[in-house]
């Protein structure tokens, strides 16, 4: 299975990405740069990592939406493609107009670094089809603008169609309480899908959670469902 | 001719930032203040060339298309000349 991590100027999670799906995951996968008009033949899954592309100027993920390598991207996702978004990733995504919604300041206005736990939603997506809704994972969320923001009309669609795929939860209980929400986010929301389910995004680091070395493997048992799932559709 | 673009978050938006500075305005003594809304302002040169119609085109499109962000925020344009 081939997969394709875009990097942009100031992508700092792209090397990591290749090592989650290559090394760890068993993929074949390369860098590919943003000035890029065409993704490599045969990709299967486009990664988008995360860190600051463009020095977050403007909007976080706004400049990195227009870049080549986007467009090739949308053509892909319209073709049926997957596409997943990690962070920085995540906002690129939306930014594109390939998720709905938009990633806000953090309503606590700080950088919030620490580890969250997670409740699959929804099996409406590449991500989650083949995790059963209620699966719990623990992994870091590193970002200044994680605060998920669509309107209620929107919410309430995407609710509906199974949009939201992941939500911050309290970890002892399961529940999307306000004290397991990190940065405000509109109803928890920490991952959410298009109507197709192809394109996915989500603000914590599954990547950087990989391995028991590196302080877990929450991060490897979610994208390996990813992979499963993106290899079956390709086969 | 030049043109600023204001962009400011929708009034639906929650403004953390804009929160803040209502905070330490009002730490600072200020009263009265009832709300306060965060922006950007965007200033653009612009060949003189383009008629103001065909300005106010293309400054539009600019705005819609990558300056703001119509999801999260309003835009408005002013002319300077």
């Amino acid at each position: 299975m081939r997969v394709a991590v875009l990097q942009f100027p100031g992508s700092n999670c792209d090397d990591d990405c290749l090592q989650a799906f290559g090394r760890v995951l068993g993929c074949e996968a390369s860098l590919v740069w943003h000035g890029a008009s065409e993704l490599p033949i045969g990709t299967d899954l486009v990664v988008l990592p995360g860190g600051f592309s463009y020095g977050d100027y403007l909007r976080c993920g706004a400049i990195a939406a227009h870049s080549p390598v986007m467009a090739a991207t949308k053509r892909f996702a319209e073709r049926g493609g997957n596409v997943f978004g990690i962070c920085n990733g995540f906002q690129v995504l939306t930014e594109a107009r390939m998720l709905p919604g938009a990633l806000l300041r953090n309503a606590g206005l700080a950088f919030v670094c620490k580890n969250v736990t997670l409740r699959v939603e929804s099996q409406r997506s590449s991500l989650t089809a083949r995790i059963a809704v209620g699966s719990q994972y623990v992994m870091p969320i590193a970002h200044m603008e994680g605060n998920y923001f669509a309107d209620e009309a929107t919410l309430d669609a995407m609710e509906a169609r199974g949009q939201i795929v992941l939500r911050y939860v309290d970890g002892a209980t399961g529940q999307a309480v306000a004290g397991a929400n990190p940065n405000g986010a509109c109803r928890n929301i920490a991952g959410v899908a298009n109507e197709r389910g192809n394109v996915v995004g989500m603000m914590p680091h599954p990547e950087r959670v990989m391995e028991g070395l590196l302080g877990g493997e929450d991060g490897k048992a979610l994208l390996e469902g990813l992979v499963a799932q993106v290899a079956a559709a390709a086969a | 001719m030049r043109a600023r673009v204001l962009i400011v978050p929708r009034p639906e938006v929650l403004d953390p930032q804009g929160r803040a500075v209502a905070h330490a305005l009002a730490g600072l003594g200020f009263a009265g203040v009832r709300d306060v809304r965060v922006g950007r302002i965007v200033y653009l040169t612009l060949d003189d060339g383009l008629g103001r119609a065909d300005a106010a085109r293309e400054v539009e499109r600019m705005a819609k298309e990558l300056l703001a962000n119509l999801i999260v925020e309003d835009f408005t344009i002013e002319w300077m000349d």
